[in-house]
């Protein structure tokens, strides 16, 4: 997924000479996940750079600069150091087309690596989605396979409005099932993993159906796609697993006709519980589909307690726990 | 013998109870500052960011290298100048008026801070860009905004080219250089050094004006503009108004033990100055002076504006609950407008009678727009613009979910 973000980079680097990448580490060095290596070579200093350690600097920057006809693409190292740029996020780049009525606009990308389960502890696990997901304005964007995340991320720096873009860390060297102890797997043996080279985009606000199925809706993004199918092989239950990819705007239409068709609905997701993205799935699927629910809604999510270090499998979403909930859901 | 830590909480010269005291500030006199070359650096800003560039003197002269320095400002360029002021005064006023009777929500004045804006402003050239905060809608005036449009804004009627979205005085040009106002405090500094840095790489010759209160400099935004400023040499000018009072909260709780937020910028590595924000012509000269500089490329500067806020912080604050009422009376460095006329008058530019009548002059024209503004809607006679509009440019394209919602509303 690394070598799919970077290459999207590279597009539209070339293509337009407006983007620009910027960010801690991103310049010289290519960022501490790699995703920007070779970028500032390629592109010279003016496009791609290193910037101070201050968050609020690097989207407050962002924000003037797309106001003023650039591109920029930038880079919060972890998704748990953007809180000191929320105020420059959520009062300032989600609102400027809005409050000036059209006058300015706001096309910026933030990419921050999200979620855990590589033993970070609490400051590079988190999975704040729904903070964002709360603001009008802003577009929110999750990719799950290395073909979606450089398709979505040329349709993020397209965009004419801001986007954030949450890279789920766990799978950014291949697909995880849940099982921490098993052997890692690459993108190489993954279909997902099978990247075209030059520009293409998948359009923001589209779900993508990773499993056909008719017993189950089961909802979810990034590394719990995987986690979730896992579990769902395990029970052998027949589960639509729907990839929503697009946090803000939702697929609604996708999501209805799923569980119009199936009359069950399991969302999971690592982020924390209560008021999480689960809440309003959930929230949306009972207003809109209720006379075909057959049973109610549940979900597995990490829980409302910060994020461990050494008891981080016991926070994780485990296949374990969604199979619980699968039969759960199918019995009622 | 030891001593104790003691935690200091820096209070106004005075309160309510007491008379004004300004005895702490040092005013130095007019006309005593070179005018530093283009490339000025941080280091010998020292006098210029300690002192206080000041070209108009007790007796009304224009004195010294900064008089010079705008020499070929002719009269007819500030009796320009003059009625600028005038006008923002009456403007205010007026909808300070308007705002009593209940015709708009809010409002906020900028007397005593005229000549900042309105000095300023004329320095700039099209494609300049203000990031300005409430308090700058001077630099509307010395833009040539249209008035009715200004008015239309602050009424939230048919006349507002936000369609009533924002807060009153919380304009919005691009065509008059002046860039969407938040009201979050402190935001749009570092924004202003991302559009200069956008100006710098795509070479189009224009540069960017952040602005900020002395109360905000304390905001993590200030810094981290300055240091961005620092760190890639924009063209941007960090504009400083420092008129003593954040609402109720004295300079001193945002100034600490530093002597001068231009001071301050120093240790960023940004040259600054401090100048006499109640002159009009050392504003407009140490505007000429950066906006020169940041053109030619010589980098950022800060420039801190050291004046007095007269008016209350808005219609929604009494400053008489936390400084003498006096107190303006008393502010040392005078009143803007009352100094460049008498200025005009001492060189014959000027007279107490034509001033008298500009002023009558000014305000019947002022008057007569605010009725023709007022007819298409206040708040005591709206003419509601649709409520669909709040769906309007929330995305550049309505996303379903919106316009379920817009549906819902019933539109």
């Amino acid at each position: 997924m690394i070598e799919a973000l970077r290459d999207a980079m590279d597009v539209m680097l070339d293509r337009d000479p407006k983007v620009l990448i910027f960010g801690e580490d991103v310049g010289y060095f290519g960022g501490v996940f790699r995703c920007t290596a070779g970028l500032q070579k390629k592109y010279g200093e003016e496009r791609v750079f290193d910037t101070p350690i201050n968050e609020s600097a690097i989207v407050g920057m962002a924000v003037g600069m797309a106001a003023q006809g650039m591109r920029p693409c930038v880079e919060v190292q972890f998704a748990d150091y953007v809180f000191p740029a929320y105020d420059q996020i959520t009062q300032e780049a989600a609102r400027i087309r809005h409050r000036s009525n059209q006058m300015f606009s706001c096309p910026l990308v933030v990419r921050m690596p999200t979620g855990g389960g590589i033993f970070g502890g609490q400051t590079h696990s988190q999975s704040p989605e729904s903070l964002f997901t709360h603001v009008a304005g802003l577009k929110v964007v999750l990719p799950s396979t290395p073909y979606d995340a450089k398709g979505l991320l040329i349709a993020a720096i397209e965009d004419p409005d801001p986007v954030i873009f949450l890279e789920p860390k766990r799978i950014y060297n291949g697909p995880f099932y849940g099982n921490h102890t098993g052997k890692s797997v690459t993108w190489a043996s993954h279909p997902g993993g099978e990247v075209p080279e030059g520009h293409y985009s998948i359009p923001i606000g589209k779900a993508d159906i990773r499993r056909e199925g008719t017993a189950v809706t089961v909802l979810a993004y990034g590394t719990m796609v995987y986690v979730a199918d896992a579990a769902v092989e395990q029970t052998g239950i027949d589960a639509e697993i729907i990839d929503l990819r697009s946090l803000l705007p939702l697929d609604v239409d996708t999501i209805r006709a799923s569980v119009e068709k199936t009359g069950r609905c399991l969302v999971v997701h690592e982020a924390t519980r209560t008021s999480g993205l689960g809440a309003e799935l959930i929230a949306e699927v009972q207003e809109s589909c209720f006379w075909h629910l057959h049973a109610p809604i549940l979900r597995v999510t990490g829980w409302d307690a910060p994020y461990p270090h050494a008891a981080e499998w016991d926070y994780f979403p485990s296949p374990a726990r969604i199979t619980r909930a699968l039969h759960q859901v199918m019995e009622a | 013998m030891t001593e104790t830590p003691k935690l200091t909480f820096p209070h106004p010269p005075a309160r309510p109870d007491q008379s004004p005291d300004f005895s702490a500030i040092e005013v130095p006199e007019a006309g005593i500052l070179d005018v530093p070359p283009l490339d000025l650096t941080s280091i010998d800003a020292r006098p210029y960011a300690n002192g206080m560039v000041r070209v108009l003197n007790d007796a009304g002269e224009a004195v010294g290298p900064w008089a010079d320095y705008i020499a070929d400002i002719d009269a007819e360029a500030l009796l320009q100048g003059l009625r600028d002021m005038m006008t923002m005064r009456v403007i205010d006023q007026r909808l300070l008026n308007a705002q009593r009777q209940g015709k708009t929500s809010f409002y906020l004045q900028c007397t005593g801070e005229e000549a900042i804006g309105c000095g300023f402003q004329r320095q700039l050239s099209k494609g300049d860009m203000n990031f300005p905060t409430y308090r700058q809608q001077s630099l509307l005036i010395a833009a040539g905004y249209p008035l009715e449009v200004l008015m239309g804004q602050v009424y939230s009627n048919q006349l507002d080219p936000l369609e009533g979205r924002q807060l009153p005085v919380l304009h919005s040009s691009r065509d008059y250089g002046y860039f969407s106002i938040s009201g979050n405090l402190g935001t749009q500094y570092i924004q202003a050094v991302g559009w200069a840095m956008a100006n710098a790489l795509s070479g189009d010759g224009t540069i960017a004006a952040a602005w900020i209160g002395d109360g905000a400099t304390a905001s993590n935004d200030f810094h981290s503009a300055l240091l961005c400023a620092s760190v890639y040499q924009p063209p941007v000018i960090l504009n400083i108004v420092n008129n003593q009072w954040a609402i109720s909260t004295y300079t001193g709780v945002a100034s600490g033990m530093a002597r001068t937020y231009a001071a301050r910028a120093r240790g960023y590595g940004v040259p600054a100055l401090r100048v006499d924000g109640n002159d009009y012509l050392a504003v407009a000269a140490v505007s000429r002076w950066a906006v020169a500089r940041t053109r030619a490329g010589h980098g950022p500067v800060a420039i801190e504006w050291f004046t007095y806020r007269v008016a209350a912080h808005s219609t929604s604050d009494d400053p008489s609950a936390y400084r003498p009422k006096d107190e303006a009376l008393a502010w040392p460095l005078g009143d803007p407008i009352t100094r460049l006329k008498d200025h005009l008058v001492l060189t014959g530019q000027w007279s107490e009678e034509r001033h008298t009548q500009a002023e009558a002059q000014i305000r019947d024209e002022i008057i007569a727009l605010q009725r023709k503004v007022e007819a298409e809607g206040t708040f005591v006679n709206p003419k509601p613009i649709s409520p669909a509009t709040i769906f309007k440019g929330v995305y550049a394209e309505m996303p379903p979910h919106l316009r379920r919602q817009r549906q819902e509303m019933g539109y």
